[in-house]
């Protein structure tokens, strides 16, 4: 099958590889139709996620069909449309009784301080990922979502990670009626977070960023306020400024550890590797917010450390809340607001690219070229999805 | 905004003149976050706006939530996935997870380093420095291994070359440039050096 094939710090390529099997009588095989660039994706591609190894395949956001199921499976059968959540989760653990779907304790040997996840490192279990023309998808009876025949694969592929991660960014915030809900970061979880806060009442959304572009959409797409950090000078003291010297009454980091804004944060986290990413957003998050404020992070940062004033942290008395989603959790929930028109996920895609140009589908994505939010790699075997794919090189 | 903070100063000025013009001690004694926020109204135009605002709506409340919804429930723990590749297991487990993935066993010497690497905690920093020193071996592998199957590796193709000269060409250019200076530049020293 077609793959995408990891090779070192920005270098990636499409190539063929053996076509993955059932391995355990609940995995399922699944044909991918659509599968997403995510942002988190960008620390792998960039070097920066431990255990990231050559040959390795990504994509953590994907749809398909259902090709081959294992012995055991009883819920799903060949044929079926599914989204997969990014986590692998088993259903049965102390964590998974507790519906915490991304803190799965039975799918990820290599490391206890995160779950599994589709394509994401062997930090994260070891597991090839979506952007392929087949994916191995254990537990199958548990992960996997049957999308219903109104939701269209565009709407269901950004379900399986961007927007529930969005949405729960937005409610681990906590937000009350009127509050003012600050979002560091205008990439696709950032764009859904700022639309989610108003899904719980925000009285204002501001959406913090450097790239105009991004900036535009997000003003247009979520109606909301927006600062771009590169004009302001100091980013807490405008947004102090903004919100009567209080601060705001929630912050959102939507950006993790490759932020931009900061030159000692960007040198020690980005280009030395001193601490495990630049933690900028973070940072501002924790001085922009209120006293007793909270703090909601969905940024992925790596599992050593990071330089952020925790002490600030402490004598505001913020809440500080963040977990990687437990999507399927949001899901049938998101199905509804999509139904409704309170939300419309696909609006956010801007490139449609054949899995062959994984290369140049990176590389536009991470330089943030061609006004670029979200890319869907679309496989040689994906049936009618394969037509709406256009070459972003000719 | 900074206009319109202009804007609504010299209206609280006007408002309240007996503060001669100090727009400060109006804000000091009358904190109030929610009196930028637009009416109910207003808001209300959002599509969706409040919609969750009843924490009944919201699908995470509680945090912890027994039994979970949402998935086909299994009883009892998942069946143990039969073990053909060599699995790291991290040292804070008691041994492997019934479900794991399989793909790029370790191999060579990046495969030996992160071999000692699992043998230290996750809590013990050098766990994770040694598995990146092992990433930047297994680039310098994955190379090799590409001309051992008699694959030249197309790097500057898969750093997104055609993407770079169709979207950003002047960046290219100059990005040439600056590696043929600073390569140019080194050979000459180089080459200097060994003159002397």
């Amino acid at each position: 099958m077609l793959a995408t094939n990891y090779r070192g710090p920005y270098r990636i390529r499409a190539s063929q590889k053996p076509d993955p099997v059932i391995e355990h009588p609940g995995d399922a095989i699944v044909r991918v139709t659509r599968a997403c660039i995510c942002g988190s994706d960008l620390h792998l591609y960039h070097g920066l996620v431990p255990d990231t190894r050559i040959g390795h395949t990504f994509g953590h956001e994907f749809v398909g069909i259902v090709e081959e199921v294992g012995s055991a499976v009883e819920t799903l059968k060949v044929g079926d449309r599914v989204l997969v959540p990014f986590n692998l989760f088993c259903g049965s653990c102390f964590f998974c009784q507790r519906e915490l779907y991304s803190n799965c304790h039975n799918t990820n040997p290599e490391a206890t301080a995160v779950g599994g996840i589709y394509g994401y490192s062997h930090t994260t279990g070891g597991y090839d990922g979506g952007q392929a023309e087949f994916v191995r998808v254990p537990m199958a009876d548990v992960g996997p979502y049957k999308i219903p025949e109104d939701i269209v694969d565009d709407d269901a592929v950004l379900l399986t990670d961007a927007l529930p991660t969005g949405y729960q960014a937005a409610e681990m915030a906590d937000i009350h009626e009127g509050d003012t809900v600050v979002v560091f970061g205008a990439g696709p979880v950032g764009i859904f977070a700022a639309k989610s806060a108003w899904l719980f009442g925000a009285g204002r959304v501001i959406v913090v960023d450097h790239v105009d572009y991004r900036l535009d959409f997000v003003r247009r797409y979520a109606q909301c306020e927006v600062i771009n950090f590169r004009e302001v000078g100091d980013v807490a003291l405008h947004i102090k400024k903004m919100t009567d010297w209080l601060g705001a009454d929630a912050c959102i980091d939507a950006v993790g550890c490759e932020a931009s804004g900061s030159l000692s944060q960007t040198i020690t986290g980005r280009w030395t590797m001193l601490q495990a990413g630049a933690a900028t957003a973070l940072f501002w998050a924790i001085n922009s917010v209120r006293k007793a404020g909270n703090v909601s992070i969905v940024g992925v940062y790596g599992p050593t450390f990071n330089a952020v004033p925790i002490g600030n942290a402490l004598n505001k008395g913020i809440t500080m809340r963040m977990n990687q989603a437990a999507v399927k959790r949001h899901v049938p929930h998101l199905i509804e607001h999509i139904r409704q028109g309170h939300l419309n996920p696909k609006e956010i895609i801007t490139h449609r690219v054949p899995l062959e140009e994984v290369s140049d589908a990176y590389h536009i994505f991470s330089s943030k070229y061609d006004n670029c939010i979200k890319t869907v790699l679309i496989p040689p075997r994906a049936g009618a999805a394969r037509a709406t794919a256009g070459s972003v090189i000719h | 905004m900074e206009n319109d903070i202009a804007q609504r100063d010299l209206a609280e000025q006007r408002r309240h003149p007996q503060h001669h013009g100090h727009v400060d001690y109006e804000r000091q004694i009358d904190y109030d976050l929610k009196r930028h926020s637009p009416p109910r109204e207003d808001l209300q135009r959002i599509p969706g706006w409040g919609s969750d605002l009843d924490h009944k709506n919201r699908p995470a409340i509680p945090m912890e939530r027994t039994p979970p919804r949402f998935i086909h429930v299994t009883q009892g723990q998942p069946v143990q996935q039969a073990q053909t590749v060599e699995v790291f297991c991290s040292p804070e487990r008691p041994g492997i997870t019934p479900i794991f993935g399989t793909a790029q066993p370790p191999k060579w010497v990046s495969g030996a380093i992160r071999r000692l690497a699992y043998k230290l905690p996750e809590n013990d920093l050098r766990h994770w420095l040694m598995l990146l020193a092992a990433d930047r071996v297994n680039m310098v592998e994955g190379i090799v291994d590409d001309l051992r199957h008699g694959h030249v590796p197309n790097v500057l193709g898969e750093m997104g070359i055609r993407a770079e000269l169709r979207h950003n060409p002047a960046g290219l250019v100059r990005k040439a440039l600056i590696t043929t200076a600073v390569v140019g530049g080194v050979m000459v020293l180089l080459k200097r050096r060994a003159r002397y």
